[in-house]
């Protein structure tokens, strides 16, 4: 058990440092962040002078919004990327068959994985273009230590709902063999539904009530909430356990799914 | 005791593909067909036949990432497929198209991440590490990402990698391919000496017969999925009917020459080659050419374990369903 655990804690230490070394792409993506973030800002301050209570939001939230946003764009890896996309790549190459023979779960392999990247992710791509956002605008901050707390744990939870769904379509490919469209279809749900493009606050009636009960809320609008107070005392609780349920469902249909995976390969031959 | 234990077994594939716009078709790919061996332990048995012939998938199936379609195998007390996990930890793998090691990282790290999948006592992983590191000259290579290292660099890191938890046996599936001259020397080399060593049984494939004729007593050949022959260097050489060359250089070009005993398999100018069982004495044969034809030299060939292999794996037994 306890050399299990310092396994992962291995795999998500070497994972990190693995995205650390391609720092030219790092400095480029906290540029293009930044600049989305004044862009979107911008966008939010306009839309806000028009209707100063949208959502349930007050313009300053609103901007705060938009720079949690862009920093959970790689965190989270909303579109894409991160380990899932080296599990999609060694399934089309035939590699998967290695990761396969080893005496480890591959989930759990790839979870410690795509962990240890968010964890680079979060202090890179994350906490400069937020840092810069903070230099120019105004914006709301946690109100004490324990809804720091409560965020950081969102977090998390953030990071492991969207493996779940990543690893899923990552895993298509043992059926076929390219996730390539399964992957943009992906995206283009997580780009909607996680209330990057348009908080789903925002969104009108029901809708806005469908898209905070899916998977996808749990990247962004979920651990927005609990930064900005909309979330308190027991209302915490039941946002952090939403994203406990998606965690553990999602991650059961990876296990499901790469049990199948595992005898499709070993009894058609991949 | 063997080691390795495989009785009639049996893999088919079934490959889909399209035959016009909307029907498809399936065949089945016997790759490999009631195949039966087994290996002792401290064995070093050279795998070999053409390409396609069905080594890799039996491979798979001795290391559990394929389910033979009939028949059973044993490896070291387990059954691959339905034991993965136990048996990973008495056996080692290189697939020589593919690594083992992670590309980004340090090949140093690669091997601390082997040392905790295996769970490798501290103390083992040390000295284990120093002995690889020594004898395959990894020492300048450890602080380098695998995907800095040439061909010939991987394939030592890989082989390293498929030894550091002691494993009983290993499967080496083509680890010579590309590899130059001395790399290959160097080797072979480190795998007699593991063989002897450690006594770590060895099945070894590979499409370079020196491989075969310096590493390996024991060699099977498969053909088309079956196996074909299984025994000693010598007599595999036997069974292919092997046959010396005579390379004669007359005074004057000639027509082929036509002597009862040997066959002439080619003439270029004046040199003629002629084959003969390499049982036979060369003296009469030279003696018959030199009756009718004034020579000027002559060299023989000894029969060659390539030429062996060829005629083996063209006459062997055609498949049929
Ligand atoms: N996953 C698979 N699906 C369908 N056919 C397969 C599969 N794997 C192997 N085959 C077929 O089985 C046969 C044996 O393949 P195998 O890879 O075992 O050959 P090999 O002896 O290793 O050849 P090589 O020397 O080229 O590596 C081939 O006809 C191959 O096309
Ligand atoms: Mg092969």
């Amino acid at each position: 058990m306890r050399s299990t655990v310092s396994l992962w804690f291995a795999v998500a230490h070497r994972s990190f440092r693995r995205y650390s070394t391609y720092r030219a792409a790092t400095f480029a993506g906290i540029f293009t962040n930044s600049v989305f973030g004044l862009i979107i800002s911008f966008t939010y301050i306009a839309v806000w002078k028009q209707n100063p209570t949208a959502g349930g939001y007050d313009v300053a939230d609103a901007v705060t919004y938009a720079w949690l946003g862009q920093a959970m764009i790689m965190t989270v890896a909303v579109w894409s990327g991160g380990a899932t996309d080296d599990l999609a790549a060694r399934i089309k190459t035939g590699d998967v068959a290695i990761d396969l023979y080893r005496p480890v779960s591959l989930l759990g392999w790839y979870l410690a994985s795509d962990l240890g990247r968010a964890g680079y992710h979060l202090l890179t791509r994350g906490l400069a273009p937020m840092i810069f956002g903070a230099l120019v605008f105004d914006l709301h901050y946690p109100a004490n230590a324990l809804v720091w707390v409560h965020f950081a744990v969102s977090v998390v939870l953030a990071v492991t709902v969207s493996f779940g769904v990543r690893m899923l379509v990552s895993a298509s490919a043992f059926w076929l063999l390219d996730d390539t469209g399964v992957k943009h279809l992906a995206a283009v749900f997580a780009m909607f539904f996680s209330g990057l493009a348009v908080p789903l606050v925002l969104f009108p009636g029901w809708t806005s009530d469908v898209a905070q009960a899916l998977p996808w809320a749990s990247y962004l609008q979920v651990p927005a909430d609990i930064w900005l107070g909309k979330d308190q005392g027991a209302d915490v609780l039941a946002a952090v356990g939403f994203q406990v349920l998606w965690t553990v469902v999602l991650l059961l249909a990876c296990h499901l799914v790469l049990a199948r995976a595992n005898r499709k390969v070993v009894v058609q031959g991949g | 005791m063997s080691v390795i234990e495989v009785r009639d077994v049996d893999r088919s594939f079934v490959v889909r593909h399209r035959s016009g716009r909307l029907r498809r078709t399936s065949t089945i790919v016997r790759a490999v067909r009631d195949l039966s061996f087994s290996v002792e332990a401290g064995e070093m048995v050279g795998y070999i036949g053409p390409n396609g012939a069905g080594k890799s998938t039996t491979i798979k199936m001795l290391t559990g990432i394929l389910v033979p379609t009939a028949g059973s195998l044993r490896v070291a007390g387990h059954t691959p497929y339905a034991e993965r996990a136990a048996l990973a930890q008495r056996i080692g793998v290189v697939f020589g198209q593919r690594t083992t090691l992670w590309w980004d990282l340090p090949l140093r790290d690669s091997y601390d991440l082997l040392r905790r999948i295996y769970r490798i006592p501290a103390d083992r992983y040390r000295e284990n590490l120093a002995t690889f590191t020594d004898l395959l000259d990894l020492g300048p290579l450890l602080e380098t990402p695998v995907r800095q290292l040439s061909l010939g660099q991987r394939m030592r890191g890989d082989i390293a990698a498929a030894l550091l938890h002691d494993p009983d046996v290993v499967y080496l599936d083509e680890p010579t391919i590309g590899l130059d001259v001395v790399s290959k020397s160097n080797l072979r080399d480190f795998l007699r000496e593991t063989n002897r060593e450690r006594g770590v049984t060895v099945l070894l494939t590979t499409h370079d017969l020196v491989d075969i004729e310096r590493l390996c007593s024991r060699v099977m050949v498969i053909d088309a999925g079956r196996l074909v022959f299984d025994g000693s260097l010598e007599g595999l050489h036997g069974l292919g009917e092997a046959r010396r060359t005579l390379v004669v250089d007359l005074m004057e070009p000639a027509p082929p020459l036509d002597v009862p005993t040997a066959q002439t398999l080619r003439v270029d100018g004046p040199r003629q080659w002629l084959a003969f069982p390499a049982e036979a004495s060369a003296a009469p044969l030279l003696a018959a050419i030199a009756a009718t034809h004034e020579v000027a030299d002559l060299a023989i060939l000894e029969p060659n374990i390539e030429d062996v292999i060829k005629r083996i794996y063209s006459t062997g037994p055609a498949p049929s369903d």
